[in-house]
């Protein structure tokens, strides 16, 4: 099927059109930690029903000027994430739309049995919010890193599971994440994001990746603030007559493995990436449901045998060691998730 | 009794130190029912120590929460009548079973009945073996900072735990002291004695603007002689002869609840 045809039905399906976002220069680009707590603001004008739950947290959320403006909306429970977590349960057991902000780094590792349990397992409809996700806190050491939130969200069930890629993505996200009755994990970092588009109409649903770009010799998977330098080493490919498709794939389960499909029977390459450990994320996703169906082959460009798809697969992501320090683009650059880097491991891999 | 022994699996001990004080919730203080269950204004109840579920499961399928033969089935394959409390079975408010997670959901519970001024109230039963669990001192300080007085934690103090006497596990004595120093209004009971837990419920709150908490003293095992205060009856299960000896046990020391109660 061709991408257009791809979108059409997709605009179709969704009948929430989301205005187009014009000529965002991007040196006014916001963090999507600004654009998260604005969105929240929004919201909490019309409705009572929103809050937010934080542990001692509501600074490194941006969400001061929300507990100003809506001091009967924010609950704050001190330095204390798994309380953190089923104090939400029980709000949202009550018809609360609780965001519950903290850090991702404690939020998935220490209150991760109360997500569980309280939130996913007794499907109390939580929007656990994890900040300064990945390696944002990068100088910060391995205690401040979240890059195991994919892998153990993954393994849980009746969790949705999200990296917003750009402020879009997140504005929609947190739209989206209020009027949605099932639990979710959102995470997104601190850095001031560039738009993948300058003119976007693109719909916004969970489980439903966003083609950023197309070409036909390799699709680039990227989630949350990697789709940006992805983008980037697409532009720089197309200069070697490198044609990439960039895909953000903003949600990591459920898995958009309609899109992966379509990026598989296009192109003979795939190269996922990710701010997450090489295990359990993104990349292993893809790679599992690659390796476990069927593909047709009418009609395909890329090389398939015995319906198994033969193509070429790449992670890129953190790998298995003790993670280097520095700014959250410091340690991109030393693990190579970068527009050269990207790019480099794109035309190694079309070698083989 | 009876289910656990058909199941061979069970919580006997610690679910007869705790069935006193559940069948007051349910037929006395807590305005709950089968009627009224997705009524926003209900009391609710949420099991912290999930695992003397069998109680619970009794005491919902007296209130008409469900037939009381749907319990054949407790522990069997696919059965939703499993080992822990989960709400696929009608009446249960929240699924729990870790241990340390009852007192932080229903402090979020609270939390909503004062954010909407509802005057509906929160019951969480823990057992004393779970104190030791760091998120319920986490949510002791919530409760009391939020001065949540609908809220009231009922710790069914049977002073064991299945490695041994819960003061020589981790001697969390005194319980009153520490939660009182929290900021928590402290009552003790008999936990077996109906009347008692009938009149200390009766006045809640204890102290405006202070979460509640009623320690229960009980006995482990109530109700069956060779199982009273025995640890290995944790998770025990009777053979035959011991089955048919607590069941008539448990007979003779059935009391019928006067209409007026």
């Amino acid at each position: 099927m061709p991408w257009s045809l791809y979108l059409m039905i997709f605009k179709n399906k969704f009948n929430i059109v989301v205005g187009a976002v014009t000529e965002i220069e991007q040196g006014k680009a916001k963090a999507n930690l600004d654009v998260f707590s604005s969105t929240l603001q929004n919201l909490a004008e019309h409705d009572r029903d929103i809050i937010v739950v934080t542990s001692d947290s509501r600074g490194s959320g941006k969400l001061a000027p929300f507990g100003e403006k809506f001091p009967e909306q924010i609950v704050e429970v001190g330095i204390a994430e798994q309380n953190l977590i089923g104090v939400a349960a029980g709000l949202a057991s009550c018809g609360k739309k609780v965001f519950a902000v903290s850090p991702a780094c404690f939020l998935t590792a220490r209150a991760l049995e109360q997500i569980k349990n309280d939130v996913a397992y007794s499907d109390n409809p939580v929007k656990v919010i994890g900040i300064s996700a990945g390696v944002s806190y990068g100088a910060l050491g391995t205690t401040h890193h979240s890059l195991h939130d994919f892998a153990v969200l993954r393994a849980i069930n009746n969790i949705i599971v999200v990296a917003p890629a750009d402020n879009f993505e997140t504005e929609q996200a947190i739209k989206l994440a209020a009027k949605t009755d099932q639990p979710i994990y959102l995470r997104f970092g601190k850095k001031p994001m560039p738009l993948l588009k300058e003119v976007n109409d693109d719909v916004f649903e969970f489980g439903k990746g966003r083609i950023i770009t197309e070409g036909n010799h390799v699709a680039i998977i990227a989630t949350g603030e990697t789709v940006y330098p992805a983008l980037q080493a697409a532009k720089k490919l197309k200069e070697q007559n490198i044609a990439a498709t960039v895909i953000s794939m903003h949600t990591i389960k459920p898995l958009d493995t309609r899109l992966l499909k379509m990026a598989a029977e296009k192109c003979k390459a795939i190269v996922t990436v990710e701010e997450h450990s090489i295990y359990g994320g993104l990349g292993e996703a893809c790679a599992s449901w690659l390796l476990q169906n069927v593909f047709n082959k009418e009609g395909s460009e890329s090389p398939s045998f015995g319906g198994v798809w033969g193509g070429l697969f790449k992670i890129i992501a953190i790998p298995d060691e003790y993670t280097v320090t520095g700014s959250q683009q410091d340690i991109f650059n030393h693990y190579g998730i970068n527009e050269k880097g990207i790019a480099e491991q794109v035309t190694k891999l079309l070698k083989k | 009794m009876k289910y656990i022994f058909h199941a061979n699996a069970g919580h006997t001990g610690g679910s007869l130190s705790c069935i006193d004080i559940l069948n007051v919730l349910y037929n006395h203080v807590m305005n709950v029912s089968p009627e009224n269950f997705k009524s926003p204004d209900r009391d609710r109840y949420i099991q912290s120590k999930g695992h003397s579920v069998e109680a619970l499961f009794v005491v919902l399928a007296d209130k008409g929460f469900y037939p009381e033969s749907d319990l054949n089935t407790l522990c069997k394959y696919n059965s939703h009548y499993i080992g822990h409390p989960t709400r696929k079975v009608n009446g249960v408010e929240q699924n729990t079973g870790a241990l340390g997670h009852g007192l932080p959901i229903s402090v979020g519970t609270a939390l909503a009945a004062k954010l909407d001024n509802r005057k509906f109230r929160v019951f969480t039963l823990l057992g004393d073996g779970e104190l030791p669990e760091g998120s319920n001192w986490e949510a002791a300080l919530t409760a009391s900072h939020y001065k949540l007085d609908n809220l009231c934690a009922i710790i069914d103090h049977n002073k064991l735990q299945i490695t041994g006497p819960t003061a020589e596990v981790c001697n969390t004595e005194p319980i009153d002291a520490k939660f009182e120093s929290f900021g928590w209004a402290v009552r003790h009971l008999d936990g077996h004695d109906l009347n008692e837990l009938k009149e200390t419920f009766d006045g809640l709150p204890f102290a405006a603007g202070k979460p509640n908490l009623v320690i229960a003293h009980t006995v482990k095992g109530k109700g069956v002689s060779y199982m009273e205060n025995v640890i290995k009856w944790h998770h025990g299960v009777p053979d035959e002869k011991q089955y048919q000896e607590a069941l008539s046990e448990l007979d003779n020391a059935m009391v019928t609840i006067p209409d007026d109660f």
